[in-house]
């Protein structure tokens, strides 16, 4: 009986191996594509395990084009913006649970309806605002337009209501006030949290496309997103380039993915986390 | 999640002034309103700000290059025109049919979260091998999947023909597939986050119920159709919902993989709006289109409130 069911757990495992890789094969087909000469890239059969090696070069002609000043671009936009989000939304999450002020109940229902618009229903005048402020076609309007989330705030809020009030009682006998209650006793309790919500926002900030589209003009200031989608318009027929950009994207939000995977996958589940 | 929101709404304690402790309470309101002013400031100039404007705005005829000076009311003329134009009726028809990514995507990766909950070695692998194209950038992956179904050189169409297929299909060239080919992407691209939540619910379900199925003797099948579909009902509709919503705001897919074309076969609302905002500057038009979008979202989330009680099972 035992033997038998681990028998069929092998075979299952085998089964799913093998979706697996067919579930994977666009990523597979993508990193062999950028390893390839561009002659080699359609030939059929598909050549899985590149019989030409290209990879040097075509990485080399993709890191010597703008790609670099995309990358930092998007490094600098979206560390910013995840820095400014946690902090706003911490702060935030910590007043909706631990300060009992007046109107806090009604502050929070307004800010549920506002989580339920649609980012594409404001663009228009999010347009207008960031014209008139000056601020369109800058990384700091891009940037402002990221940093306030309903969703950490949720997100974060919970974590802070799970914390005993007897952690504050002591130091607000000791004469701490808010600030310090925040920054040195509640805040450290719910770093697993902070993380956890620091890496989902770094990955879309990183991968957002439709805001760079519309409130960047000037192409030394996209970010990677846009940055491949206008490379492959101006390389049009050259695919192991295209792809060799693409993996270079991928790649750090796959190494904080897996350095990260608890938290992230603990996160998500938590309570159906979505940007 | 809204249930969940709903239970955090409810669980603020309601504030009560003591005259005794009004100084305390003084100082507690400064330090809620410090604490949460920045986040509010942030909303309020960038999201609520913009949807009052968006109701203004959908009113008029107004466009980006022309000045606030020729603003022009319409009344509801921007909505008629809504009515009778077609391509924003077909964008909002193509919007009803990528519905269907939702259930396909659910029954995926349930049967998914089943298997690699209980009966595979290697669990963390599999939940990483699914999970990554939901982390992957939209446009990297929209192009390889460009590639992949380039009508000629394409390797499903070269592995096609390989097999006999002479004419196979044109997928993103051709009007009648290229609609199917942007939802298989999504359903791709979904699964693994899909996966993940209804492995969380999985979790949730008493190990016990099965033990006394076992002894009872019901087959596997018979325990996941009547135990484990019924008690992840709660995940089912909160996927189902959010999913919904979800497709009603791919942009990008749409954008990087097709475009909207050919011929408009996989234009969306969201795409429409951007088309009609940003490339013809028709800024009060594509205002209308925006409470239209603001309309059917709310009303799928009051779907959710109100249909969460009528058939989920706790």
């Amino acid at each position: 009986m035992n033997k038998n069911k681990s028998l069929k757990k092998i075979l299952l495992t085998i089964v799913m191996a093998l979706f697996g890789i067919l579930f994977m094969s666009p990523f597979i087909w993508m990193i062999s594509a950028s390893m390839k000469p561009e002659a080699d890239v359609f030939l059929f059969p598909i050549q899985w395990v590149p019989k030409h090696w290209h990879m040097v070069e075509n990485y080399k002609t993709v890191w010597t084009t703008k790609f670099p000043l995309y990358y930092w671009n998007s490094i600098k936009v979206s560390v910013i913006t995840t820095a400014l989000s946690v902090l706003f939304s911490s702060m935030a999450a910590y007043a909706f649970s631990k300060i009992k002020f007046r109107g806090s109940a009604v502050i929070f229902i307004i800010v549920l309806i506002i989580y339920m618009i649609p980012s594409q229903a404001i663009l228009v005048p999010q347009f207008l605002l960031l014209r008139w402020m000056g601020l369109y076609d800058t990384h700091v309007g891009l940037i402002l337009l990221g940093s306030f989330s309903v969703l950490g705030t949720f997100m974060l809020r919970q974590f802070y209501l799970g914390i005993h009030d007897e952690y504050m009682e002591s130091a607000r006998i000791d004469g701490a006030g808010h600030a310090r209650i925040f920054w040195t006793i509640c805040t450290p309790l719910v770093r697993p949290a902070i993380a956890t919500y620091a890496i989902l926002r770094f990955i879309w900030t990183w991968n957002d496309y439709q805001n760079p589209l519309i409130f960047l003009r000037t192409k030394t200031l996209y970010t990677l997103p846009l940055g491949i989608h206008s490379f492959a318009d101006l390389n049009g027929e050259f695919y192991s380039l295209i792809m060799a950009a693409s993996v270079s994207a991928i790649l750090p939000l796959l190494i904080i993915f897996i350095i990260g995977q608890k938290q992230v996958i603990e996160g998500i589940s938590m309570g159906g986390v979505k940007g | 999640m809204a249930n969940h929101i709903q239970s955090q709404a409810s669980s603020i304690p309601t504030t009560k002034v003591r005259p005794k402790r009004s100084n305390q309470q003084f100082r507690e309101n400064l330090a809620g309103y410090a604490f949460a002013s920045p986040m509010l400031l942030g909303l309020g100039v960038f999201t609520l700000f913009p949807i009052i404007a968006s109701f203004f705005l959908s009113f008029t005829n107004w466009n980006f290059v022309a000045g606030f000076s020729k603003v022009k009311f319409l009344g509801l003329d921007n909505f008629t025109k809504l009515v009778h134009d077609s391509v924003f009726l077909l964008s909002l028809k193509n919007n009803m049919i990528l519905m269907i990514v939702v259930p396909l995507t659910l029954i995926i990766s349930l049967v998914l979260a089943v298997l690699i909950d209980k009966q595979v070695y290697f669990k963390g692998f599999f939940k990483i091998v699914y999970f990554i194209p939901y982390i992957s950038s939209v446009v990297a992956v929209a192009i390889v999947f460009q590639v992949l179904f380039h009508p000629t050189y394409g390797p499903i169409n070269q592995t096609l023909m390989d097999w006999g297929f002479a004419n196979p299909p044109k997928w993103l060239a051709d009007p009648d597939y290229a609609l199917y080919c942007v939802m298989g992407l999504m359903v791709w691209i979904n699964i693994g986050y899909n996966m993940i939540i209804f492995m969380a619910g999985l979790q949730s379900i008493p190990k016990d119920l099965y033990e006394a199925a076992d002894i009872d003797g019901a087959s596997k099948m018979k325990q996941f159709i009547s135990i484990t579909i019924p008690l992840l009902s709660p995940t089912t509709f909160f996927l189902l919902v959010s999913g919904i919503i979800g497709t009603f705001k791919a942009f990008d897919v749409i954008s990087v993989l097709t475009n909207g074309g050919p011929a408009n076969s996989t234009n969306v609302v969201v795409f429409r709006l951007y088309e009609t905002a940003f490339i013809n500057l028709q800024s009060g038009y594509a205002s209308a289109m925006a409470i239209v979008l603001l309309i059917l979202v709310l009303l799928i989330t009051l779907i959710q409130w109100f249909g969460q009680r009528k058939w989920v099972n706790y």
